[in-house]
């Protein structure tokens, strides 16, 4: 059976400590954004686009406050340069990105960010780890976090289409 | 009219006396003008991430509720991030004010007119964003320092400054110790 990995992100969030959820919505991060929403030790926080998301954590530890990302991998293309403060003051930064452009992606507009996601964090200073299975990402979610807020280290978490579910026009019509 | 107030004197209005007041100012004047005012632990300035300076004051004033938290930054660098002020729109942090010197000019680049110069309205954008108090001020700084120690906000101030290019008082660079020393400052460690 395929673990509920929306949920387990969100008890990873819960065990670390995070009081500061910021995203951009998508399809993907549905789930999670509605359970970070309804528990009241954390502010879900609406962006307006990603990059606005470096700001408010990188604010957030100034006051001592952790905070996460959550974005789709299109999301990524438009951090980069901000991704500079975080690289040169080590602010402590974990992303959850949903996977877009990968395998099956109905909308071809989606796959030059998405086949270069990866490469674009890395490029920045930002470690990267795959979870290409439902059952792998909350391992690699509390491995991130660990990483990011005991060690200022910058990383990001990509969730495969695969673990998300294709998404068709089909699928889309009838939400 | 062409205005008369000139920035370092507005920026050592609004900091001098500070108390608990925390600062973070955006890249290029701003975070001169903070740093001849005197540098202080208490104050972050930032030296790229053109854009962010208010969002870092959201996260800021999120973390810490109690205290007042104020953002002095460009017309430029607030231009690159108007999201911003539907983002704090919409979260109403009651402690945050955002504070832009506006010469209506990218001093840092050779003093090209921004946006503001073609009668671009900040306030009037962050009145549109839900901010509680916005305002544009051409002479009244002490209306400013008001918004910023004691109005419950989010509040914006435009102050419309002289464009004047002023020597360079330079924070440190190193991005590292500005963070550990703010955190030691707000948290003791």
């Amino acid at each position: 059976m395929q673990p509920d990995w929306p949920e387990e992100i969100y008890k990873e969030l819960v065990t670390a400590g995070v009081g500061v959820v910021g995203y951009v919505p998508d399809a993907g991060h549905k789930r999670l954004i509605e359970l970070c929403q309804a528990d009241r030790n954390m502010r879900a926080v609406v962006l307006t686009t990603e990059e606005e998301g470096i700001g408010l954590v990188a604010g957030a530890w100034l006051g001592g406050e952790k905070a996460v990302l959550l974005m789709q991998s299109s999301g990524v293309g438009n951090i980069i340069n901000v991704l500079g403060m975080v690289q040169v003051c080590r602010f402590p930064l974990a992303i959850l990105v949903t996977m877009r452009g990968e395998q099956g992606e109905f909308n071809t507009w989606q796959v030059p960010m998405g086949q270069n996601t990866a490469r674009v964090l890395e490029t920045m200073g930002v470690a990267v780890r795959q979870a290409g299975e439902a059952q792998t990402v909350a391992g690699h979610v509390r491995a991130a976090l660990l990483k990011a807020f005991e060690a200022q280290g910058a990383e990001a978490v990509l969730i495969g289409q695969r673990v998300i579910g294709i998404k068709s026009f089909q699928e889309q019509r009838n939400q | 009219m062409s205005p008369t107030l000139h920035r370092r004197d507005v920026v050592k209005q609004l900091l001098e006396k500070r108390g608990e007041l925390l600062v973070i100012a955006g890249l290029g004047s701003t975070a001169w003008d903070i740093t001849a005012v005197g540098d202080a632990d208490t104050s972050f300035p930032m030296w790229g991430a053109m854009g962010q300076a208010a969002m870092m004051g959201l996260g800021l004033a999120l973390a810490r509720p109690t205290r007042r938290v104020l953002v002095i930054t460009g017309d430029g660098e607030m231009l690159m991030g108007l999201g911003a002020f539907a983002t704090i729109g919409v979260q109403q942090p009651g402690n945050l004010t955002v504070v832009v010197i506006d010469n209506e000019r990218y001093g840092e680049t050779g003093m090209q007119h921004t946006h503001t110069a073609y009668g671009v309205d900040l306030a009037a954008v962050a009145s549109a964003c839900k901010f509680k108090h916005s305002i544009t001020v051409t002479s009244d700084v002490g209306k400013v320092r008001e918004l910023a120690y004691q109005t419950p906000g989010p509040n914006f101030a435009a102050v419309k400054v002289v464009d004047e290019k002023l020597p360079l008082v330079l924070p440190p660079q190193d991005g590292v110790l500005l963070k550990d020393r703010f955190r030691k400052a707000v948290l003791g460690r």
